[in-house]
C-alpha cells in the first residue's frame, strides 16, 4: 500500500473549487448581462455631445411647438425627418439671433455646410423601421422616445432591443392610443380602459394574427 | 460504446475547443449592422458636400399626378393667384388644415390667427394678424403662395408642408377668418345663446 498522495482536506478543496467555478462562471455571465443592459452599453439616458445644446424641453414643453414642425416627414416617410438648417433658421433668423450657442447654425446657413449632429437612435441596418406606419396606427412618439419633451439634452429612452419591439408587436393594445393623441407627449395610453384600446387596435386594423411578429416585418 | 468513449476523450475535446471560440470572435464583426449603403441623413465621403442625401438637380419636376404648372402645385391659374381651391372643400380638409396650421403656423400666427403665437410673443416679433381687410379679401391662392415661397421674414414652408396640405391650411385660414368676423345677425338664435348674447 502506497502512501496517500492527497491530504485529508483535499476533499473540501474539490468542493470549494467546483462551487467556486460555478460561482465564477455565473458571476461572469451576470456581469456580461448587466453590462449589456447598462446605460454604458445601451446609451439609455446618456446625452451625447452635440454642436448645439438643443433642448426639447424648451421647444416642446415650454414653447408648445408641435413635433412635426421640425420632424416634418414623420407621418409620410420611414424617416421622421431631421430638421434642416433652414428649419432652425425659420425661427432663429428672428429670435436669439445673437446667441453664441447658435453660431454653428448661422455658419451652416451662410456656408451651406451641414451641421453635423450626433445620432442618438441608430438602428442596425438590418432593421427596417418606418415611422409613418407607427404614427398612422396610433403609436405615440412618447411610446418609444419617452418624455422627450422633458429632456433638456436629448438621450435615448430605450435600448431598442428586439425583445422590446416584439413586446409591442405581440400586444399592441398595451401602447395604442387615439390618433389625435399621437403627438401629445403627456398622454398615457394606459389611462384608457383595456377594452377601449382593444377596440382601437381593431379600428386601426393592426394585425393581431401573429403577422406582426414574422421576421420579415422588420428584417427584409 | 467505443465511439462514445472516443468522443469524450479529453484530448480530443481540447483539440476542438477552439471552434466555439472562433464562432464567438466571428460574431464580432459589424458589417451587417453598418451595411455599405446610405440611410437618411448619413454622412458620405463620396460626395463633395459630405451628404449622402442629394438635393434634386435644378428644374426637377415632382412625380405627382398633377402637371407641374397646375393650380394644385403652383397656387396660380394662368399666372394669376387662384381664387378657388383646386379640390373639394370638405370637413376633412378643414380638419387636416387645422392640424397643419396648429403645427406649422400657430407658433408665430397664434392658434386664432391674431399674430400672437408663442414665438412672436416671446421673441417680440410683429406678426401680422390674419384678421384684417387685406387678408380677408385676398385670393385663397395667396395663402398657398405665401406658404410655398415665404414672404417678408417668413421662410418658405414648401419643404415641410406638401401642396395638398398647403391648400388645407389655406382653407382653414379662411375658416379662422370667418370665425372672427361673423355678423351676429347671420347666427341662429341658438348660436347667439352660446355666445352669451341675445
Amino acid at each position: 500500500m502506497s502512501a496517500q498522495i492527497f491530504p485529508r482536506n483535499a476533499n473540501a478543496l474539490v468542493w470549494v473549487s467546483i462551487i467556486g467555478l460555478v460561482l465564477l462562471i455565473g458571476g461572469i455571465v451576470a456581469a456580461l448581462v448587466g453590462l449589456y443592459l447598462s446605460p454604458w452599453y445601451t446609451e439609455v439616458g446618456v446625452a451625447k455631445e452635440q454642436p448645439v445644446p438643443f433642448s426639447h424641453k424648451h421647444h416642446v414643453d415650454q414653447l408648445k411647438i408641435d413635433c412635426r414642425y421640425c420632424h416634418a416627414t414623420v407621418e409620410r416617410a420611414a424617416h421622421a425627418g431631421f430638421p434642416s438648417t433652414d428649419t432652425c433658421m425659420s425661427c432663429h433668423s428672428q429670435v436669439w439671433t445673437n446667441s453664441p450657442l447658435l453660431q454653428p447654425v448661422r455658419d451652416s446657413y451662410q456656408s451651406g455646410e451641414s451641421v453635423v449632429w450626433n445620432r442618438i437612435y441608430d438602428l442596425p441596418d438590418f432593421v427596417y423601421f418606418n415611422h409613418s406606419v407607427h404614427v398612422a396606427k396610433g403609436i405615440g412618439c412618447a411610446s418609444c422616445h419617452g418624455r422627450i419633451d422633458q429632456q433638456h439634452l436629448t438621450a435615448k429612452a430605450q435600448p431598442l432591443y428586439m425583445g422590446w419591439c416584439l413586446g409591442c408587436h405581440r400586444n399592441p393594445e398595451d401602447n395604442v392610443r387615439p390618433r389625435d393623441e399621437v403627438f401629445n407627449m403627456a398622454f398615457d395610453p394606459r389611462s384608457l380602459p383595456l377594452e377601449q384600446r382593444v377596440a382601437l387596435v381593431a379600428e386601426y386594423q393592426i394585425p393581431t394574427d401573429g403577422r406582426l411578429t414574422n421576421c420579415y416585418v422588420c428584417h427584409r | 460504446m467505443e465511439s462514445a468513449a472516443r468522443t469524450l476523450n479529453p484530448s480530443r475535446l481540447a483539440r476542438v475547443a477552439w471552434i466555439p471560440l472562433c464562432l464567438l470572435l466571428a460574431a464580432c464583426h459589424i458589417d451587417m449592422y453598418d451595411q455599405p449603403r446610405y440611410t437618411a441623413n448619413q454622412p458620405s465621403d463620396f460626395f463633395e458636400d459630405g451628404r449622402a442625401m442629394r438635393p434634386p438637380v435644378p428644374n426637377t419636376v415632382p412625380m405627382t399626378d398633377e402637371p407641374p404648372d397646375s393650380v394644385m402645385l403652383t397656387g396660380r391659374a394662368n399666372g394669376e393667384l387662384a381664387v378657388e381651391l383646386p379640390m373639394e372643400l370638405t370637413a376633412e380638409l378643414l380638419e387636416r388644415g387645422q392640424t397643419r396650421y396648429n403645427a406649422y403656423c400657430a407658433p408665430c400666427h397664434g392658434l386664432a390667427g391674431d399674430g400672437n403665437g408663442v414665438i412672436a410673443y416671446r421673441g417680440g416679433i410683429q406678426v401680422p394678424s390674419l384678421h384684417n381687410d387685406r387678408l380677408r379679401t385676398v385670393q385663397v391662392g395667396y395663402f398657398f403662395d405665401v406658404i410655398t415661397n415665404g414672404i417678408n421674414r417668413m421662410y418658405s414652408y414648401a419643404n415641410r408642408i406638401p401642396p395638398e396640405d398647403r391648400w388645407a391650411v389655406a382653407a382653414y385660414v379662411r375658416a379662422l377668418q370667418l370665425s372672427q368676423n361673423v355678423d351676429a345677425n347671420d347666427l341662429t338664435a341658438e348660436e347667439r345663446q352660446q355666445l352669451g348674447g341675445q
